[in-house]
């Protein structure tokens, strides 16, 4: 028996906290006494039991994350003992985390790029010296600020989509190629760009009251 | 207190299966209408009376001794006694005295003065009592509670209780504080449209994207959901805490008050007088429901006035109202990135979707007749019925809810930094980094508010946090984290600490309109005799469970590892777990705790040799599999569970 060896066993192996016997380390309920056991750390995409890919099947993911709260929300516990409770709510805490990054493009390709390393702030990734992204987002705005009509509005709306798609597209190819510094850029243009959706959203209801 | 209520027709009631312990009822605690029912195995029970009515009309009549009538009695004596009546209770919950519509400058409601160092929680004049709006809402859930004894013949402990989507946290405490005041266990607050979502999805097998357009008598919600296959997950609810047939009553009111006004100058109101116009203005909006015009006396002081109405000038006056509902569906389908023509039915739900100019523009809206095969009164509480059966027995039905409003704080210059977005699904946890900005800062103030607007004082102030206990350091060195959780009830729990010390900071909650602990407990005191037996039941009853969860747990373990242990080990553990069974068939807290920790402890050299056996069969690779293969058994179980 080697040291490594022994050290990998032990941790893969945990206490149930309940019945405190040996338990693989990230399984979500103990094998013996059957308690639910609070939240590991893991990844969005482990957590819910996906490949790590910007090409996310949202279906797929609503099916996994529905199978998983079934058996983790609090509801499954309302009857239970305090500690169960708080792990249930730990569990689909963490769930609802994911899921809410894991769905949406943005936050999915911002995450992506977070896990390899780089953080992509609310003002734009520091590894981006585009000009074109931010001239691009200059004349966008002053296009919405133009706009009077509902006619003006979804027009920029359109367009704004088109662009939206062709960056999701293209998101898709950059992280298929590892190529960070292009998804960086792209994410960073996303961001704009639904930063301008919710600007027109703002702009429709304000001509509409 | 007492309550009295109507005449009951016990034994006429379904009596569920299960044991008295499981026994939870589906509560709708209404503006104008409360109704309590039961479900047992999916077959849902609205109760009603020895007339055949469901609805308890919220309404609540206090005799000279503080003693409460509930229910259509205390209607009767609005009109008699209007003083000692109080109506739509609801509004008034966790809310200030300013968010109340007047008429003619008066609210119908005798609001006592507030007074400097109290929350902002209301206090009502009462027939010579004070009353916060906490307490005559308990004393309705008291009347429902005994209406589902009657029936039931059994002592019910747990309910489920459904609140507007759009309530805000200060609102939610107060309800379940209500509930605790009446002494019932709410085992889920539920958004009161997702609940009927439930009940069409169960009942009627409704499947797709579906809206629920509930308009209430004080309030308006309408929530997006996907129904699927026992998913019921809301994508996006909006909604008005202060928009309902109320408003509708009012406008009528005020109406024909102007008339009054025209016809003989001015006139001042009481709080009496708001009460009979408001409720001649429901009359009338009633009866206008079914018939094209009609003609109502209102008797103020001595004097009688007579009006006329027809549906056409009733529409106009409630015009703006309803064009905002519809506003608001606008604003949540777009929020949920859907067109009205996505949506494959429109559920109604709330009195006040009866009013024909109500369901004309839902239909316009939506492009199609929507849904009311189950009465919109009762959906409500029969999908509430439903959870609370699913809750107690178990049930493959998930609900997926959201938070209606955003969650944020104040910061420079009173703006508002949003920390939890609103229609993030439920539970939700989110962290934000604080320092101090001053050398040796050992306390600072966080301003907690829910709603979307920029500014602080344009949204709800919920409550104020004092953290103390910030260990001296220069400024901006302090990392503070403060966890705001909003739970599955859609309730918020704030913890605190200090990062590189480690110091946990102390978190004091002044909430803005609610109860403090200290009140909660005399009043808890001051409402129920046996009120300290109750909550010492309620800690009884988790002790219970906790040790039946360590006794389960041991014996789990000594099912699979008995092997492990000596027979004497064996006798020690097993004596222990007697000990443990003796507990708790006992009434004693303290002996069950001590008993499950003894347990514990004699356990613990067990627990070790486990985790060794655990080690060592993983290390010859045989048993991994054979551990790997039982987790998935358990994760199978824990679904039915």
């Amino acid at each position: 028996m080697n040291d490594a060896s022994l050290q990998k066993t032990k941790t893969s192996l945990k206490a149930c906290w309940s019945c405190k016997g040996p338990m693989p380390a990230t399984a979500l309920f103990c094998s013996t006494c059957e308690a639910v056991q609070g939240p590991v750390a893991a990844d969005h995409f482990v957590r819910l039991g996906m490949e790590r890919t910007f090409d996310v099947d949202v279906p797929a993911l609503d099916r996994l994350y529905f199978d998983l709260q079934r058996q983790l929300h609090p509801d499954r516990f309302a009857t239970k003992a305090p500690k169960e409770k708080a792990h249930s709510q730990q569990q689909a805490t963490a769930l609802n985390d994911a899921y809410e990054t894991l769905k949406d493009p943005l936050k999915r390709a911002d995450y992506l790029v977070h896990l390899e390393g780089v953080d992509v702030l609310p003002e734009g990734c520091n590894l981006v010296q585009d000009q074109s992204i931010l001239i691009e987002a200059m004349e966008m705005r002053e296009k919405l600020m133009m706009a009077d009509t509902m006619a003006a509005l979804n027009d920029i709306q359109r367009d704004t989509k088109v662009e939206v798609d062709d960056v999701l597209k293209a998101l898709s190819l950059a992280f298929k190629g590892d190529d960070i510094q292009g998804a960086c850029q792209l994410t960073t243009r996303l961001k704009y760009l639904d930063k301008m959706i919710g600007e027109v959203r703002q702009s429709r209801a304000r001509l509409m009251a | 207190m007492s309550t009295l209520l109507q005449i009951h027709e016990p034994g006429k009631s379904p009596v569920p299966h299960q044991g008295d312990a499981t026994l939870a009822v589906g509560i709708d605690l209404g503006t104008t209408n409360s109704v309590v029912a039961i479900s047992t195995e999916n077959d849902v029970a609205v109760l009603k009376d020895d007339d055949g009515k469901a609805l308890v009309p919220s309404v609540v009549a206090y005799a000279p001794d503080g003693s409460a009538i509930v229910g259509e009695m205390a209607k009767r004596l609005l009109l008699s006694r209007p003083d000692s009546v109080v109506s739509s209770i609801k509004r008034l919950m966790g809310r200030g005295a300013e968010d109340v519509k007047s008429l003619g400058g008066q609210l119908p409601f005798d609001i006592e003065p507030h007074h400097e160092g109290e929350s902002h929680l209301v206090r009502l004049n009462i027939a010579g009592h004070t009353l916060t709006p906490i307490e005559i809402s308990a004393d309705i859930l008291r009347a429902l509670r005994d209406r589902a004894e009657a029936h039931l013949g059994a002592k019910v402990e747990k309910a489920v209780i459904t609140v507007p989507a759009y309530f805000d946290d200060a609102q939610r405490v107060a309800t379940k504080d209500a509930a605790r005041l009446a002494g019932l266990d709410v085992l889920r607050l539920v958004n009161e449209p997702t609940a009927a979502a439930l009940a069409y999805g169960l009942d009627k097998g409704a499947e797709g994207l579906f809206a629920v357009f509930d308009l209430g008598g004080g309030t308006f919600d309408v929530s997006v959901l996907r129904m699927e296959k026992g998913v019921f997950q809301v994508l996006a609810t909006g909604g008005d805490a202060a928009l309902g047939g109320d408003d509708f009553d009012h406008a009528i009111a005020d109406h024909f008050l102007k008339q009054r006004q025209a016809d003989r100058g001015e006139v001042t109101l009481s709080a009496a007088d708001v009460k009979i116009a408001l409720m001649t203005g429901r009359l009338a909006k009633e009866c206008l429901t079914s018939a094209d015009d009609g003609e109502w006396m209102l008797s103020i002081g001595d004097e009688q006035s007579k009006h006329t109405l027809d549906r056409d000038t009733f529409n106009g006056l409630i015009m703006s109202d309803v064009d905002r509902t519809i506003k608001i569906c606008h604003e949540v389908l777009t929020e949920a990135g859907f067109d009205p023509l996505d949506v494959k039915g429109v559920v109604l739900v709330g009195g006040s979707t009866r009013v024909p100019l109500v369901r004309q523009k839902v239909e316009d809206f939506f492009g199609a007749p929507p849904l009311s095969d189950i009465d919109p009164d009762q959906v409500v509480a029969v999908g509430a019925a439903l959870q609370a059966e699913a809750l107690t027995v178990g049930s493959d039905t998930l609900l997926l809810d959201v938070t209606p409003l955003s969650l944020g704080l104040e910061t420079m210059g009173g703006l508002v930094e949003k920390v939890i977005p609103r229609n993030t699904p439920i539970p939700v946890a989110k962290a934000q980094e604080f320092t101090t900005f001053k050398d040796g800062q050992s306390a600072m103030v966080i301003h907690v508010v829910q709603g979307e607007r920029e500014m602080v004082d344009q949204n709800r102030s919920l409550a104020r946090f004092n953290l103390t206990g910030i260990p001296p350091m220069t400024a901006g060195a302090a990392h503070i984290r403060v966890t705001f959780q909003v739970d599955a009830d859609g309730m918020l729990t704030v913890s605190a600490g200090e990062d590189t010390s480690g110091i946990e900071a102390k978190v004091e909650v002044k909430p803005s309109y609610g109860l403090s602990e200290e009140e909660m407990s005399k009043m808890l005191y001051d409402s129920m005799k046996h009120a300290k037996d109750d909550m010492e039941q309620r800690f009884l009853a988790e002790a219970k469970v906790e040790a039946e969860r360590a006794m389960l747990a041991v014996r789990s373990a000594l099912q699979v590892d008995c092997s492990l242990l000596s027979v004497s080990e064996r006798e020690t553990i097993g004596e222990q777990m007697d000990n443990v069974i003796d507990a708790i068939k006992g009434t004693d807290r303290d002996v069950i705790n001590q008993a499950a920790s003894a347990l514990d402890k004699a356990t613990q050299a067990f627990a070790e040799k486990r985790m060794d056996k655990g080690i060592r069969d993983a290390l010859t690779g045989v048993s991994m599999d054979r551990l790997e293969e039982s987790v998935v058994d358990g994760a199978k179980e824990g679904e039915d569970a």
